[in-house]
């Protein structure tokens, strides 16, 4: 696997960060690996991402658990939500320089160094 | 006239206007459409809305067409400081030009020489609903939904778009809570348009990222 892709470096701030929550573990930039579990129902981290490392391309801001939501549940408390960047070559073997931008929440990122 | 168009259907059970009879829906209900009747009736009856209401949200949602995010995009393109501001809060940007687009968190990513994007939702059909209405078909389609992240310049190309292979294909998963508005680049043979002019040519294909304006 090789480097991951490159993001460019973002001139202003995240628009949607809530006072008070938690600060965003990861900063664009940093290298992330989305980990493999699974959550027992509604999850938006799609199944292709999985153990798959990518460089964080912005803090989108702080969201609600959808794992919660979807449930009826307040979402609470918000977690930092970000924009991963992948290349395809990793994700598939081939695809050029072209890469594709998901949104992770953070309680399914770790480090790309983690053992 | 009812014989100097091309036909692709036989002729039996034409209706008066000699085109075949649309077949009735008689099929059950499925049980998505049981559903939505239930809990629009249960809302009426407990008085949590009236169907007035209801039926004005639907008007609401129907009146949004791409038009807007077209607007949008010609504004962006006459006005760099403008499209600064786009870029770094897309849904503040929006409302900026009286375009209310509610709870919708905007994303939006501008095409380059270097960088062509194109937008999908592999989990399900998330769009820009408030800003370019109704998502076409063939975008929750699970045909595009999964060969959008696996071979997107086959897909574009099918599209009718070939990118060059100097210019880097980026594709946005929306899987949360963002949502995204493709800046297309402005055509060299546009310079000089107004805006009105120029967001004539911006379609709802371009915004998505499967097109690019035409002049």
């Amino acid at each position: 696997m090789g480097e991951p892709p490159a993001v460019a470096p973002r001139a202003f701030d995240p628009p949607y960060l809530a006072p008070g929550a938690a600060a965003p573990r990861f900063a664009p930039g940093a290298v992330v690996r989305v980990k493999r579990g699974a959550a027992p129902g509604h999850m938006r981290t799609p199944w292709y991402l999985r153990g798959r490392t990518g460089r964080v391309e912005r803090v989108c801001g702080h969201f609600a658990n959808p794992e919660e939501l979807a449930y009826r549940r307040d979402g609470e408390p918000v977690l930092p939500l970000y924009r991963v960047r992948f290349a395809l070559a990793d994700l598939w073997g081939d695809g050029d320089g072209d890469t594709i931008d998901a949104e992770i929440f953070e309680h399914w990122l770790e480090p790309g160094d983690a053992p | 006239m009812p014989h100097d168009h091309h036909h692709d259907h036989d002729h039996r059970g034409l209706g008066p206007s000699s085109h075949p009879c649309r077949a009735d829906q008689d099929a059950p209900l499925t049980e998505a459409q049981r559903l939505e009747i239930a809990v629009r009736e249960l809302l009426v009856e407990k008085g949590v809305a009236t169907a007035a209401e209801i039926a004005a949200q639907i008007a609401r949602m129907d009146a949004r067409t791409p038009a807007l995010g077209a607007q949008v995009v010609a504004r962006a393109w006459t006005d760099p400081a403008f499209k600064a501001r786009l870029l770094a809060d897309g849904s503040a940007a929006c409302r900026e030009m009286g375009i209310e687009v509610d709870a919708l968190k905007l994303v939006a990513v501008e095409n380059t020489e270097a960088e062509h994007n194109v937008v999908v939702c592999t989990l399900c059909s998330c769009y820009p609903r408030n800003l370019l209405g109704l998502p076409p078909d063939w975008y929750k389609s699970r045909a595009y939904r999964s060969r959008t992240v696996r071979e997107p310049r086959r897909v574009l190309a099918e599209f009718g778009l070939t990118v060059p292979g100097t210019t880097t294909v980026r594709v946005h998963d929306s899987t949360a809570d963002m949502r995204y508005l493709v800046v297309p680049r402005r055509p060299d043979a546009a310079a000089g348009w107004d805006e009105e002019r120029l967001a004539g040519i911006v379609t709802r294909d371009c915004m998505i990222g499967v097109a690019v304006p035409s002049v």
